[in-house]
């Protein structure tokens, strides 16, 4: 219908019935738009600042990771894989080891997969932090930003120190993590195990973490504006967070208290003490206090662990040349963001046959269309920032 | 109850829990307050600056003496930015009767800044002590091909390869 | 001195002047947002960054100011300009020191002392609502139209409290000249205490929330929410035509600050002492000192608080702060009266 056939339609209407209609403005938000987080886009049609229907349209950044994986050693996977959710790379790395490593029948040793625990619980805090940083940003406030991504950088730092690389370690390997820096007679013997002092420093800096997450109570949490934005803003409900596939901290907050460190640990949870956060309205509020405390635990979980790990090697045996059996196995973790889950189809041989990767946010966002629905335009702005998606996750 | 009966965001009064006389609000000025006297976290890059973890994968350096032209990087890389060319090269054997050695000659190795991707696959898998990372990041360039590092520009990242740290005693 | 180029005189040093004021209040602004972010702020043009704001209006000038394709380019051209009139305008109305005295003759300090300065102060801000609405509405864009409506239902509830603020004041001062209202809080209560309006407490606090909503600054800065609409009325102006507007918003917020202090902290009233030139300068320090300190209130929220929704905003104008003024303009109906006319019954 033209816009002709529409201004006709109401001089009609008009004519009859006093009540004037006036159509919907289509609203074009993205992909380059302040807030979507890259490159997100939202057909949405809006009446005047209330939003009827929202459409999103993925795809952007698509960059082709399953496909590219096909085409790709086990070994240079890794590399692809913690790309996919950037902010928090080693926490994407795990389950594709994990998964190669069942495939192969191979048992990493303790203090490999304690190192991994560290290192994905660090990758979780700088996660949290884009977050707490971004999400009070979308609401106007600018100084979270600063101040959360100042104590990121000491985390990063971090995570760079062990294995590196501050966004893309790249550290584990196939039975265990990084063993040493180099394949030559030299090379070899120079371990790529915890540096001295890093220890010390992780306690020190999980400290200003916690002080951290005390400022932001202060500064965000607690402030009355940031309640009339949030509280009783974008409600999911625990069944409709189910029925979309949401996991992670975005369903903790609807009150289902899942957590898969809990119910499938593949690295050594149990032995750590921590709670699974969880809230219960659902509502941005709600999401953004989960995240805030999840800092908090997984912080306690570093310096519980840094006190724990075990002595010992870095690798198990295996083969020099990575070849995976026949078979296939489907292995999921914990991200920062909620489920993150690989699929390998395996016909032997040094590459996958396939590859299925379940990113969080893609899930995450599928409940966009219905939690919009006839929201305001502010709204969308703090609904959609709630769901803390990463664009690299979304369109993999 | 079911989903389909579950009321959505049922329209709230938001604005009680705006209530006078805003106690988090000022609570909020306050930390920005002491903030503004506070010392600021701001490096000022060009004229101080930190300092990389020795781990820290910034560039590859190349020991030419210890490339045997292999390949073995080049085909270990995903996204296949280095470049190798060699040729053998026959050395006539010092006495008289002596074997002759071939020895491969390196003449070309180049790597790609603009497509590498830091993931340090071809430092693990060179079997000869010939690559190595170094934490120097300083070296952006105007024009994109002045990322491809040749022989020499990789060779004289070598001066820069720190000693490994020492490690956390287990 | 002839009058009238004793006004033009005037005219000219009240724009050089805040001109001047512009570019240092950019700056400081972006020095102390930065510090209260524990970051440092612009440090590299000029000794400690002072140039920037000068180098940024530069380079804004030499930009090139596109024009978008279904603009309607008249009212899209003539919107910043219009957005900059009344800004300069209501600064023309402000005294900014005491009347200084050379010979026989008083020179006031301010452009023009009007008889009915209050009303020309509503009457100037209504004005400006309209160069953002017709930005956002000629710019034939839809984020700036959203802003311009969101601005035009902004203004409307705004508009009114800061109006209801400023009637207990004049009730209180009996002039609607703000030379006269700057006068007649000069004495003391008790002998201790200035006699400013400040014992106007409600008007003052509704003044000044209104003042916020009148500059479009965080927390109700939803004209412009860049997380939303992007820029809001200002989306699709480049360019020099963009400078025009941010000029606008800044001299704008130095002249709610300086009327914050005519209307309710005294104006220019301090302690004066020392010779003759000190006697002269101290009152337009006092002025500056004043302003300064409720400018520093605006960038103080800029950094620490979110931005309001919409509805939130209309609902907190005409739900809180209309109603409040209007109870308090009758308490101080009331109390004029009484002191005026004495008990009814007596």
């Amino acid at each position: 219908m033209t816009d002709r056939d529409i201004a006709m339609r109401h001089r009609s209407e008009v004519a009859v019935s006093v009540e004037l209609e006036t159509p919907g403005m289509t609203l074009n938000i993205g992909p380059q738009h302040p807030s979507t987080h890259g490159v997100l886009r939202l057909i949405a049609n809006v009446d005047g600042e209330r939003i009827i229907s929202v459409q999103p349209v993925i795809g952007y950044m698509h960059r082709g990771y399953e496909k590219l994986s096909e085409v790709r050693t086990y070994v240079q996977i890794t590399t692809l894989v913690n790309r996919i959710d950037w902010v928090a790379g080693f926490a994407s790395e795990v389950p594709y080891i994990v998964a190669v490593e069942r495939l192969m029948g191979v048992e990493p040793p303790e203090r490999a997969q304690w190192i991994r625990l560290i290192l994905s619980e660090l990758a979780r805090i700088a996660s949290h932090l884009v977050f707490m940083s971004s999400y009070p940003l979308e609401l106007g406030a600018i100084t979270p930003l600063f101040h959360a991504l100042r104590d990121r950088e000491r985390v990063l730092e971090l995570i760079e120190g062990v294995t590196g690389g501050r966004f893309h370690p790249n550290f584990n390997r196939v039975g265990g993590v990084k063993p040493a820096a180099g394949a030559g007679k030299q090379q070899r013997g120079v371990s790529q195990d915890i540096p001295a002092g890093w220890f010390a420093q992780t306690q020190s800096t999980m400290e200003r973490i916690f002080g951290m997450c005390d400022d932001l109570d202060t500064l965000v949490v607690g402030n009355e504006l940031f309640k009339a934005r949030t509280v009783g803003v974008g409600i999911i409900p625990a069944d409709r967070a189910i029925e979309y596939g949401l996991s992670g901290p975005n369903l903790r907050a609807s009150g289902v208290p899942y957590d898969l460190r809990k119910v499938e640990p593949h690295l050594p949870y149990p032995e750590v003490e921590f709670n699974v956060i969880s809230a219960e309205s659902g509502d941005c509020h709600d999401r953004y206090v989960v995240r805030l405390n999840e800092i908090r635990e997984a912080a306690k979980i570093v310096l519980q662990a840094v006190d724990k790990i075990p002595s010992g090697p870095l690798v198990a045996k295996v083969p020099r040349l990575i070849k995976v059996p026949k078979g296939q196995t489907y292995v999921r973790g914990e991200n920062p963001k909620g489920e993150f889950g690989y699929y390998i189809i395996s016909e032997g041989g040094q590459k996958p046959y396939r590859m299925k990767i379940r990113s969080t946010s893609f899930s995450n966002l599928s409940i966009l269309p219905w939690i919009l629905e006839g929201q305001l335009i502010p709204d969308l702005v703090a609904v959609m920032g709630s769901l803390d998606f990463v664009l690299g996750d979304v369109d993999r | 109850m079911t989903s389909k009966d579950t009321p959505k965001d049922t329209p709230k009064d938001t604005s009680k829990n705006i209530r006078f006389p805003f106690p988090g609000l000022f609570k909020g000025l306050g930390l920005t307050g002491k903030y503004l006297f506070k010392k600021p976290a701001t490096v000022m890059y060009p004229d101080e600056k930190e300092i990389p973890v020795p781990r820290s994968r910034g560039v590859i350096a190349l020991d030419t003496e210890a490339c045997t032209v292999c390949m073995v990087c080049s085909r270990a890389c995903p996204d296949w930015c280095i470049y190798i060319e060699g040729h053998k090269e026959e050395q006539q054997p010092e006495e008289p009767g002596g074997k002759v050695k071939v020895r491969a000659e390196l003449d070309r190795f180049d790597i790609d800044y603009g497509l590498c991707m830091y993931c340090g696959i071809c430092v693990d898998v060179c079997p000869f002590d010939a690559l190595f990372w170094s934490p120097e990041y300083e070296y952006s360039e105007h024009e994109v091909v002045d990322l491809l590092h040749d022989k020499d520009r990789l060779t004289d990242w070598l001066g820069t390869v720190p000693d490994p740290p020492p490690l956390e005693p287990s | 001195m002839d009058g009238f180029w004793l006004a033009a005189l005037k005219v000219l040093i009240a724009f050089a002047l805040l001109f001047n004021i512009v570019l240092v209040l950019v700056w400081v602004e972006r020095r102390l947002v930065a510090r209260m972010q524990n970051r440092i702020g612009p440090n590299r043009a000029g000794p400690a960054g002072m140039l920037q704001t000068l180098a940024d209006g530069l380079k804004l000038m030499f930009k090139e100011s596109i024009d978008p394709r279904r603009a309607q380019l008249g009212i899209y051209l003539a919107a910043p300009v219009l957005a900059l009139i009344p800004a300069l305008l209501i600064f023309l109305i402000i005294p900014i020191g005491a009347p200084i005295t050379i010979g026989d003759t008083t020179y006031d300090l301010q452009v023009t002392d009007l008889n009915i300065a209050v009303l020309y102060f509503l009457a100037m801000s209504s004005i400006a609502v309209y160069a953002i609405v017709l930005a956002g509405w000629s710019s034939g864009s839809k984020y700036p139209l959203l802003g311009s409506v969101r601005a035009a239902a902004q203004m409307i509830s705004y508009e009114a409290a800061l109006g209801l603020a400023l009637v207990p004041v004049i009730l209180y001062n009996r002039t609607t000249s703000l030379a006269e209202i700057v006068a007649a809080q000069g004495g003391t209560f008790f002998g201790i205490f200035p006699a400013w309006n400040i014992v106007l407490i409600p008007s003052f606090i509704v003044f000044l929330i209104a003042g916020f909503a009148e500059t479009n600054r965080a927390p109700f800065d939803l004209v412009e929410a860049e997380q939303e609409l992007v820029g809001g009325y200002h989306t699709e102006y480049s360019g020099f035509r963009f400078a025009l507007f941010f000029l606008a918003e800044y001299i704008n917020l130095f002249n709610i600050s300086a009327l914050t202090v005519v209307f309710f902290l005294g104006g220019w009233h301090g302690p004066v002492f020392g010779p003759t030139f000190l006697q002269y300068l101290l009152p337009i320090f006092w002025f500056l000192l004043k302003t300064a300190a409720v400018i520093f209130v605006f960038i103080w929220a800029r950094a620490s608080l979110p931005r309001m929704r919409y509805d939130q905003l209309m609902e907190f104008g005409w739900k809180r702060l209309i109603p409040l003024s209007l109870v308090w303009i009758m308490v101080v109906m009331v109390a004029v009266g009484l002191r005026r006319f004495g008990l009814p019954w007596s």
